[in-house]
């Protein structure tokens, strides 16, 4: 019975999903609320397993002094910290002006925006080595990459627009490059996505896939 | 005197004006009047809103009429201010007509959302016009429409908007129960290879030489999501691997629920090879909610730990790169596999290989080798051989003007 009973209720939820999708007559157009407040109110409530396994692993760390447990350290007081200040401020926590507010704002907002920001010179070193004509393939990537680039840039404005031309040819080719050739591919991708997770929900609801309960096949 | 005078002057005018109206249903507002309004008042009273006509909205789940009417003659040359429409209950003892709302000035259509199922109502629509008194007061003018036919709001049954997805669903739903079934009576089937997931094997086999952590990151998304669920359902097989070569795995994740779930299959996975006892809770491991956070936390433990090994299966948005980037500074041989278009290129520059879209719902299915399993990838081969079919013939008639094909796949707004 450890596998039968969420096998089947995976099995309804599932039917009753699709069967809301086509019949909107109640009580099937509920569901899709009903169910989705369900899982907000499961995930909600598992959050503190979620925060009590890191404080869990942290204090160990600490304790036995692993490799790197300073970082563990830092864990440990943030977490506490932002807890204290969470309860302390009661149901108006996030007010402005609060204590919770404050350490949101100058820096947890901060850091946040910082790690954001490193992608930038990510997408750098990437494309650096994405863009390296090795062959063919890479070779187009490369000019159709510039000609987008140099579109979405003011290099029309600059070079074409002094000689009185109307036409802006590399926002064109952008264009163009954009709305078919990528436009396509991208559709490609999402028809082959559609079908996997019809596929995969499939499986799942005749009970034919079952691994994501745990092992067994 | 004088005041009498104007007055009944006034009256005669307005008598005059609703006699040559083409409604017999026009009002006046005289509410607001002043005394030196009253005296000096030419209401214009505009043409009245044509025929008006209502029904019951479809494929909805009742509560809702739609109500159409033609435009004002008035309309047109700016003299209308905007239309009320109101509502009356048939069998109701009431029998006063309700405004239950407004559109503006050239607007024909309004959606009444909040009438009961199985009610009978009628409706109108009243032009409103503004006139100027004598002070230079502005007061409504409105004119009635015919009051429309009875209507009743109910719900339907099936969302006729949504045939061609039931169709489609249905025609891939059973190509792909068919293979499942031809699989389960033996049949052999053939499955392309997938370098990806070819890779799988080579990528935990390097960790164990190195000696080595395998990282396996499950996305950022919660179990709601069906590339979690496909990224979960790969790591028991990256785990059951990871067991039988005796090679560490560590899994962040991102969300509590998918602790849960990723620890019961990592668990199992070591069970199902033999080895309970290398299995420690602790291999599963949450570290946030918050998505820079987790990539933060990732690379902090990628930068220092150097695995040898990173899948990231699930799904991904703005920290892909953050974390492929990362992992291929350290020179970890990286597998991704996600479902989002738009990571897909961050993962294909910084990763070794790349599960694109449907792969990675199909990775289980081919890292298992189980024939029901097979059976479901064949028929989504299958059925994207139909819609590249579909689409071929679709670009021939829709080229040679013959036909418009796109119409037949047009899923109108509900």
């Amino acid at each position: 019975m450890r596998r039968e009973i969420p096998l089947i209720i995976t099995a309804v939820v599932g039917i009753a999903f699709v069967i809301q999708y086509f019949i909107p007559h109640s009580p099937f157009d509920r569901f899709e609320q009903l169910f989705s407040d369900w899982f907000f109110i499961i995930a909600a409530c598992a959050i503190w397993l979620g925060a009590l396994n890191l404080l869990k692993l942290s204090i160990i760390k600490v304790q036995r002094q692993k490799k790197d447990w300073q970082y563990s350290v830092i864990v440990i007081v943030s977490w506490l910290t932002m807890a204290i200040a969470g309860f302390a401020g009661g149901r108006g926590f996030q007010t402005p002006g609060t204590a919770f507010d404050w350490l949101y704002v100058n820096i947890y907002t901060p850091l946040s925006a910082t790690m954001f920001a490193i992608l930038a010179f990510f997408v750098a070193s990437a494309s650096y080595r994405a863009f390296r004509a090795r062959n063919v393939q890479a070779t187009l990537l490369l000019v159709a990459g510039f000609l987008v680039m140099m579109g979405r840039v003011l290099f029309d404005d600059i070079f074409f627009a002094p000689l009185g031309w109307d036409f802006q040819p590399l926002s064109e080719i952008s264009s163009f490059i954009m709305n078919y050739p990528n436009l396509a591919g991208q559709r490609a991708i999402m028809i082959g996505i559609a079908l996997g997770t019809v596929s995969t929900a499939l499986r799942i609801m005749l009970g034919i896939e079952r691994s994501y309960l745990g092992g067994g096949d | 005197m004088i005041r009498i005078a104007v007055t009944t002057l006034l009256i005669i005018a307005v008598t005059c004006a609703l006699a040559s109206a083409q409604e017999d249903t026009i009002q006046v507002v005289t509410d607001t009047l002043s005394d030196s309004a009253l005296a000096v008042i030419q209401p214009e009273v505009p043409s009245p809103a044509g025929k008006v006509l209502v029904n019951d909205t479809p494929n909805d789940n009742g509560g809702s009429v739609q109500i159409n009417w033609t435009a004002s003659a008035d309309d047109t040359d700016g003299r209308i201010e905007r239309y009320e429409i109101e509502r009356k209950e048939v069998n109701a003892s009431d029998d006063t007509y309700k405004v239950i709302g407004d559109a503006t000035a050239g607007q024909t259509r309004i959606t009444d959302n909040y009438a009961e199922n199985g009610v009978e109502y009628v409706y109108r629509v009243v032009a409103v016009s503004l006139a100027q008194a004598g002070d230079g007061e502005m007061l409504e003018v409105k004119s009635y429409s015919e009051s429309s036919a009875i209507v009743k709001a109910s719900a339907q049954w099936f969302n006729t908007n949504r045939t061609v997805v039931l169709i489609f669903a249905l025609v891939i739903g059973s190509l792909i129960v068919n293979y499942i079934s031809q699989a389960r009576k033996g049949k052999d089937l053939f499955i392309r290879k997938i370098a990806g997931l070819e890779a799988v094997d080579e990528a935990v086999g390097r960790a164990t030489e190195m000696g080595k952590k395998i990282y396996y990151v499950p996305g950022t998304q919660d179990m709601e999501n069906i590339q979690t669920i496909a990224g979960v359902t790969i790591l028991g097989r990256v785990a059951r691997l990871a067991a039988q070569y005796e090679t560490d795995l560590d899994v962040p994740v991102s969300r509590s629920l998918v602790m849960v779930t990723a620890r019961e299959i990592v668990k199992e996975a070591y069970m199902n090879v033999g080895r309970p006892d290398a299995f420690h809770e602790d291999t599963v491991h949450y570290l946030t909610d918050d998505q820079f956070g987790y990539a933060a936390a990732i690379d902090g433990m990628v930068v220092r730990e150097k695995p040898a090994t990173i899948f990231y299966m699930g799904a991904f948005y703005a920290e892909s790169l953050i974390l492929a980037e990362t992992g291929n500074s350290i020179g970890a041989i990286q597998i991704a596999g996600t479902a989002m278009p738009a990571q897909l290129p961050f993962f294909v520059a910084a990763c070794d290989y790349t599960l694109i879209g449907e792969e990675l719902f199909a990775a289980s299915a081919y890292l298992s080798k189980e024939p029901k399993l097979l059976g479901s990838l064949k028929g989504q081969d299958i059925s994207k051989g139909l819609i590249l079919a579909v689409i071929a013939i679709g670009v021939i008639i829709q080229t040679l003007g013959v036909y418009d094909f796109a119409s037949l796949f047009r899923i109108a707004a509900d």
